[in-house]
């Protein structure tokens, strides 16, 4: 499942980069909020889930390869990071859905994969 | 031996909005030259935790990265306060950094044990009052 998909399938904001999420292939979930853990938790393509949004989470997204980033409940993104993202090619995701149903969602949607 | 090339970047004090810049930097150079992904995750993992730790407590520093055929090495250094107690900064979980650079996601104090389990080889060298410098070694082969 790509990320235009999986936004477009749940109403979810696409806040960076939207031109390259029809190509880019979501492979599972991470969720964490520190980030020396998501720099060794996400694993590559991985659609990561954090609270954060200040810059550095476009640093951790792109030298670990995610396929995307999610900012659950709706939570404001620093425009600073929305430009930041432009240029590194982080593509950010705005959901209004908590942590824990952005990813129920993705595991119902992408058939039901765990890994 | 000699390197086959070196590359050298300075990292701002403070700034984080190039804050792994380096690291990026590294990693695709590493993509490009074909090494094996995990090794250059372990790399791009290891060399971001010493880079940030440059930035969020050494008052910025300077990365030289020597590209060899078979290995990388990576010294961060940098001239700020020093580390008082080096084991006691090597546990996890213990961190000396402000809140406001916890509220960011970082401070966890998984920094150093990150380099740690990540790097082949990893030194670490501090003096109150002399700075800090990290030396990393990834084996590429």
């Amino acid at each position: 499942m790509t990320v235009l998909e999986f936004s477009q399938q749940n109403g979810y904001t696409i806040i960076s980069c939207a031109e390259t999420a029809v190509d880019r292939e979501i492979s599972g979930v991470y969720i964490c909020d520190l980030l020396s853990m998501a720099m060794v938790g996400v694993k590559d393509g991985n659609l990561w889930i954090t609270v954060h949004t200040n810059i550095n989470i476009i640093a951790v997204a792109s030298l670990t390869n995610a396929s995307c980033i999610v900012i659950p409940e709706d939570i404001p993104v620093e425009s600073q990071t929305v430009k930041k993202a432009e240029e590194k090619g982080i593509i950010l995701v705005q959901s209004p859905h908590t942590s824990y149903e952005i990813s129920v969602r993705y595991y119902v949607q992408s058939g039901g994969d765990p890994s | 031996m000699n390197s086959l090339f070196r590359k050298e970047y300075e990292i701002p004090a403070n700034d984080f909005s190039v804050a792994g810049e380096a690291s990026s930097s590294v990693r695709k150079l590493l993509n490009q030259l074909g090494v094996d992904p995990p090794i250059v995750k372990r790399t791009s993992i290891a060399m971001y935790e010493a880079e940030i730790n440059a930035v969020i407590h050494g008052n910025g520093g300077k990365a030289l990265v020597q590209f060899f055929e078979d290995k990388v090495t990576i010294l961060i250094s940098d001239e700020g306060p020093g580390i008082e107690d080096i084991e006691l900064a090597m546990q996890e979980g213990y961190s000396t950094a402000p809140d406001r650079i916890r509220e960011m996601g970082f401070g966890a104090g998984m920094g150093l044990s990150n380099i740690k389990k990540n790097a082949d080889e990893f030194v670490l060298e501090s003096e109150p009052g002399k700075g800090t410098r990290v030396h990393i070694t990834m084996y590429l082969l």
